[in-house]
């Protein structure tokens, strides 16, 4: 009996092993071969050009006035637009979480619109409603003499929409989480409402807020779509960096669209890197509540 | 006495507060999306019906149209590719440098979708190019043409699919597939029938943001297309260079469809949300 399974066993160990070794290599293999081909390559040739200009050149590229100002704008004006939203995406995840209203689910489904809706409609539709004639701009012009599309502003505006749902939708799912037993413990040990928002519900709200905030502002930096529609780009004034990448390169100018490019890259990865690590932290709160 | 002043401020702040929290809420949303939203509906028709049907007799609208169906055709099924290759490889294996192989797959999230088509420009432009020498050899042209396109919307489209299918198998374990293997299963028959009906949802949820990031990206093709009306213009880039013509008519025509086509695919992937949330719901059952 032993003699008629001693042979039979190795197979059957190997035959499910072999079939789901060479499974795993092949979608390995085009993991690996996709990567390489639509995002090393790209990204090592940016490297090598950027590499090709030398420090002290790039150095001087990467921070020309013009460049500078258009840092201003995108890194400056990005983090502004994150910021508000911070506060307004926290006001928006509670009033879906914690309110019941009218039009609540409408407001839900409203907060998806800027990753569904086009960048380009995005930015046709803001450049007009806040254009001096029109909807939402005509009585700020009035008002308070303010114009907003073709200025800073406008861009302001279209970087806040871009980065809106990012807080929302990063704070709703921990803020669902939360035990509404703590905040009533608070109450009941005498604490202010103020004090239980204070000390109890936002410390443990922060870590989503952040990483939602820098995820938001990741996008608005980067956005080139609905801003350049509402942008006048003219530089000094309004322009963001990814446009004056794109006027670069229809200069000719290949090393400076590198060299500008390569800082906004190098952004991204640092941003990357502060967003992972705020998630880690966000983790490792749901891990141990306070 | 402290009590009951306790119990005042408790029922006049709190009803307050009820209505104040949804009420900016509802108030920052309508400036920032819904209204904006409502404009392009509005500034299609403006000047009634006709006008906005005639819209679509524009040749270089239907071409840009062309474009970018051709463009989300071949983007879509090849990051499907990928994502289920990828999430299949990575999800259920614990290896050194996971966490950093998964941020890699998510770097075109946040790198500007300027940058994207500037990478490409680096690579493949024929005069400044890395790779320009060969490609010119050859006889390609990659950047103001479709395939430099085509490639600038696959990467800035290829995290989806694979970011919305690793959670997923990784919370369903080996176990199915396992059975199956050792029911006598070859591994594409694993794949077909056990491993991809059991994230079918997500694959579908996956398709729905691919194909709307595919139908709308602007940046990284605007830098790669060279904007050529007619021959390598997308809809997206179409809506701009109307508006810039001051074509106003016409921007707003093209941006209705666009911006319908974006509406379509956050209804549908609302309906999948549902799906999959009762699919949650039911399974303790099971």
């Amino acid at each position: 009996m032993t003699s008629s399974m001693a042979p039979a066993s190795p197979a059957r160990l190997r035959r499910p092993a072999l079939p789901s070794w060479l499974q795993l290599s092949w979608s390995w293999r085009i993991t690996w071969l996709y990567l390489a081909l639509v995002l090393f390559l790209p990204l090592g040739a940016m490297a090598l050009k950027a590499a090709a200009v030398g420090p002290v050149q790039f150095w001087q590229l990467a921070t020309t006035a013009e460049a500078l100002a258009t840092y201003r704008i995108s890194f400056g004006l990005a983090l502004v637009a994150a910021l508000v939203n911070g506060v307004f995406g926290v006001v928006i995840a509670w009033a879906l979480v914690r309110c019941s209203f009218f039009g609540r689910r409408l407001l839900d489904s409203l907060i998806d619109l800027p990753f569904a809706l086009p960048t380009a409609v995005a930015g046709l539709a803001l450049a007009s409603i806040y254009s001096s004639n029109g909807w939402l701009g005509a009585p700020l012009y009035a008002l308070f003499g303010l114009k907003v599309s073709f200025t800073w502003l406008g861009v302001g505006i279209a970087m806040m929409f871009i980065s809106l749902p990012f807080v929302v939708r990063s704070v709703e799912p921990v803020l669902e989480a939360l035990e509404r037993e703590q905040e009533e413990a608070a109450w009941c040990l005498g604490a202010s409402p103020r004090q239980t928002l204070l000390k109890v519900v936002l410390p443990q709200l922060m870590p989503a807020i952040l990483a939602g905030v820098a995820q938001g502002y990741s996008r608005a930096v980067g956005e080139y779509g609905s801003v350049v529609m509402i942008s006048s780009n003219v530089p000094f004034r309004d322009l963001i960096t990814p446009t004056l990448i794109i006027q670069k390169l229809e200069e000719y100018d290949f090393s400076s669209a590198t060299v500008i490019g390569m800082v906004m890259l190098m952004f991204s990865l640092v941003s990357l890197l502060v967003i992972n690590g705020l998630q880690v932290w966000g983790r490792h709160w749901e891990g141990n509540p306070a | 006495m402290r009590s009951l002043l306790r119990f005042l401020r408790r029922g006049k702040i709190r009803p307050s507060a009820s209505v104040l929290i949804p009420l900016i809420a509802g108030l920052y949303v309508a400036v920032i999306i819904l209204l904006p939203a409502l404009e392009v509906v509005s500034g299609a028709f403006a000047k009634g019906l006709q006008p906005f049907l005639d819209n679509f007799e524009s040749e270089e609208l239907h071409s840009a149209v062309r474009m970018t169906l051709m463009m989300t055709a071949i983007a879509v099924p090849a990051n499907t590719i990928f994502g289920l290759s990828a999430a299949t490889a990575i999800a259920r294996r614990q290896f050194p440098g996971k966490a950093f192989l998964l941020s890699v797959i998510d770097l075109p999230f946040s790198i500007s979708p300027v940058v994207v088509g500037l990478m490409l420009v680096l690579l493949y432009s024929p005069t400044n190019g890395l790779l320009g020498g060969i490609v010119t050899s050859l006889g390609w042209k990659i950047i103001f043409s479709w395939p430099g396109m085509t490639l600038a919307t696959i990467i800035v489209t290829f995290p989806f699919m694979a970011r919305e299918v690793i959670p997923l198998l990784e919370e369903e374990g080996w176990d199915q597939e396992e059975a199956a293997r050792t029911l006598g299963a070859s591994s594409w028959q694993v794949f077909w029938k056990v491993t991809l009906p059991s994230v079918r949802w997500a694959v579908l949820y996956g398709l729905i943001l691919t194909t709307a990031r595919a139908l709308g990206e602007f940046g990284a093709v605007a830098v790669v297309s060279g904007n050529i009306a007619g021959q390598t213009q997308t809809l997206p880039l179409f809506v701009e260079d109307a508006y810039k013509q001051y074509d106003t008519e016409l921007a707003y025509g093209a941006a209705l469809v666009l911006g319908g086509v974006g509406l379509v695919s956050l209804l549908l992937k609302l309906l999948v949300e549902q799906v999959i949330r009762g699919n949650k719901e039911t399974e303790p059952m099971n």
